[in-house]
């Protein structure tokens, strides 16, 4: 009881500045450095794609439709068009990143604030709460479908639909844990300390609420990239010729016996951008807590 | 000697008739009944009594801490502003700058993302628009102030670093950062260990030797208000029963719950397996309103008819013109025996 040694770890983070901290600590976990070069990798790939792919992305070589990975000038083959599926992918991955980074940009700029101020003021949850029973209890395809027919289809309108759709997970998310935040203790001392409402909600409830709202957003681009796939295949999102994972996956169904590389191809991209976002983020939250350091 | 020092020097701190009740949903619970209390610049005053005696009630009210629904009425004055039914806008440029505020929770009370320089920061930056910068120089001179060692260190240190003791006194450093003229105290080492709590006891002394602040110190603790306090206010079921300077309690309590306090508390020489410590039989009642006659009567080894019918005032005791008590039958033979 009476040791008052000061811990290493005490002395050893101290002077050090956050920024450093977290890239250190990103640095040494090893599933964060794979998902971050599999999104940097496939960051690079959506901003370079039209330069890099070896194809045009609607051009046809009808002689040798439903070629199979690995053919001559098709390293992933050809579709049913005979267009080089390995392009589409690049191409496509880029369509599915900008959806899925637009639709969570825009479920959490609309989201977050709005589930503050339920959290946080009384008043105003009533109001912001059926609001979000409100979203939810709109069908998200026919919401799509409306914005679709009164702005055009296109992969903007896609990927606002489908952030609107996901604002209800963002607001009770964030709310559930403002009210967690509002109750303890260092708030209470803020006030006291004559912090206003304001100052209270961005510098000491957004920080805390951190780590809830990046897991969201992990949870989010994915699914905000099947909901891409979704509209693409009604016809509301991306319109063919223009490629997009979704897409993809859903014109290869047809013939997926045939030439089961054209679907699988897509969806594995899908699958391995979903699985790093996830993975990035976990580590992300793990290496942002104050705590951390003490494993 | 402090006390006669404290009489004499400006009032800060001016509460009149400070009554606060709460509406519940089976009626209105009545905390605070007709309290008033002065505090001089420079001084310490302890406020002591069992839980739900209405003092922390009493000492979040100063700067319009209590919840929404709380029903105040009487007046607190600081430095002569009225601050019962202030502005919230008004209030806040109070609190943190001129009323501060420890709790009892060290641990939970700094935010876990936040180093504690930014948070002892923070006050600054709020009340004084410095830039934070100057904030993290000030914050270190402020934890040097309250005895942390390798202050430049510890300044980016997370609160999770620190032990209970520590994180206390950076809640004192961010109390004392705009040089307040009120700090209120509410338990602040009641969730510490004793020798920790001398320590932090300490710190409060200088505070107020060196930068004049006025000190309330909110406790149960008889021994921290021995300790550090220069006048004593005791409070039960939300009234002063006595104040007196400190030494006059001590030797010689007039109410019978401050006797009754005193023979509860162990004292040095007299050991538990000779002499059983007396207990005040009973629980503080709840109230729904402030009956007219004494509130301690039921648990009182003196009650009679009279202290049912009548509330007694508070008014001078035998012992001097600063110690006063609110008894029908106060003690002043018997203590003497309960305390020996």
């Amino acid at each position: 009881m009476t040791v008052l040694t000061v811990p290493m770890a005490e002395t050893g983070t101290a002077g050090i500045t956050r920024r450093t901290r977290v890239l250190r600590r990103l640095r040494r976990n090893p599933l964060a450095v794979v998902s971050f070069v599999v999104l940097a990798l496939a960051a690079v790939v959506a901003l370079l794609s039209p330069w890099l792919a070896p194809y045009s992305v609607d051009q046809t070589d009808f002689a040798r439709t439903l070629a199979p990975p690995g053919s001559a000038g098709h390293l992933l083959g050809t579709d049913d068009l005979g267009r080089d599926v390995l392009s589409r992918i690049m191409l496509g991955a880029r369509a599915s990143l900008q959806v899925g980074l637009l639709a969570v940009a825009t479920s959490l700029v609309i989201g977050v604030p709005l589930g503050l101020a339920a959290g946080y003021f009384r008043a105003w949850d009533a109001v912001i709460s059926r609001f979000t029973d409100l979203l939810l209890a709109f069908p998200f395809l026919i919401m799509a479908v409306g914005l679709a027919a009164i702005r055009g289809a296109s992969l903007g309108n896609a990927a606002v639909a489908i952030g609107i759709a996901q604002i209800p997970g963002v607001i009770r998310v964030v709310r559930s844990d403002t009210l967690r935040l509002k109750s303890l203790d260092f708030v209470a001392a803020a006030v006291v300390d004559g912090a206003s409402d304001l100052w209270v909600l961005a510098r000491h409830i957004l920080p805390n609420a951190t780590s809830v709202i990046l897991v969201q957003a992990t949870v989010a681009i994915p699914a905000a990239i099947l909901g891409e796939a979704v509209l693409s295949f009604l016809g509301l999102g991306i319109q063919p010729p223009a490629p997009s994972l979704g897409t993809m996956l859903a014109t290869a169904q047809q013939f997926a016996a045939r030439a089961p590389w054209a679907a699988v191809l897509p969806g594995v991209v899908i699958m391995g951008l979903a699985l790093a976002f996830n993975v990035f983020g976990d580590a992300l939250r793990d290496a942002l807590d104050p705590k951390g350091d003490r494993r | 000697m402090t006390t006669a020092a404290a009489s004499t020097a400006a009032i800060v701190l001016e509460m009149r008739d400070l009554s606060v009740s709460f509406p519940t949903e089976t009626g209105t619970v009545s905390a605070v009944d007709g309290v008033s209390l002065d505090l001089a610049a420079g001084e310490i005053v302890g406020m002591v009594g069992e839980s739900g005696c209405g003092k922390s009630v009493t000492g979040m009210s100063i700067a319009g801490l209590l919840p929404g629904s709380a029903r105040v009425s009487g007046s607190v004055r600081l430095n002569g502003t009225e601050l019962v039914g202030a502005r919230e806008s008004a209030l806040r440029r109070v609190r943190g700058r001129e009323i501060a505020y420890i709790f009892q929770e060290p641990m939970t009370s700094l935010n876990p993302v936040l180093t504690v320089g930014r948070q002892i920061g923070e006050v600054l930056q709020i009340h004084e628009r410095m830039s934070r910068r100057a904030a993290r120089v000030r914050a270190i001179d402020l934890l040097t102030l309250v005895g942390i060692p390798s202050a430049a260190h510890r300044v980016d240190a997370y609160p999770h670093q620190l032990s209970g003791g520590m994180r206390q006194r950076v809640m004192i450093a961010m109390a004392v950062a705009c040089g307040p003229k009120v700090l209120v105290a509410d338990e602040p080492t009641t969730a510490l260990d004793v020798t920790v709590q001398a320590g932090i006891l300490q710190v409060l002394r200088d505070l107020r030797d060196r930068l004049g602040t006025s000190i309330l110190i909110i406790t149960h603790d008889l021994g921290v208000i021995a300790d550090i306090a220069d006048r004593v206010v005791v409070m039960y079921a939300g009234r002063v029963v006595e104040r007196a300077p400190i030494t006059d309690l001590f030797a010689h309590p007039y109410h019978r719950y401050t006797a009754g306090l005193l023979s509860a508390s162990p004292k040095p020489g007299r050991h538990a397996s000779t002499t059983r410590l007396a207990e005040i039989p009973g629980l503080v009642p709840v109230l729904s309103t402030q009956p007219d006659a004494c509130t301690f009567a039921d648990r009182c080894p003196a009650a009679d008819a009279r202290c049912r019918d009548s509330a007694p005032p508070l008014e001078v005791a035998r012992g001097g013109p600063d110690h006063l008590a609110a008894c029908w039958h106060p003690c002043a033979t018997q203590t003497q025996e309960a305390n020996r």
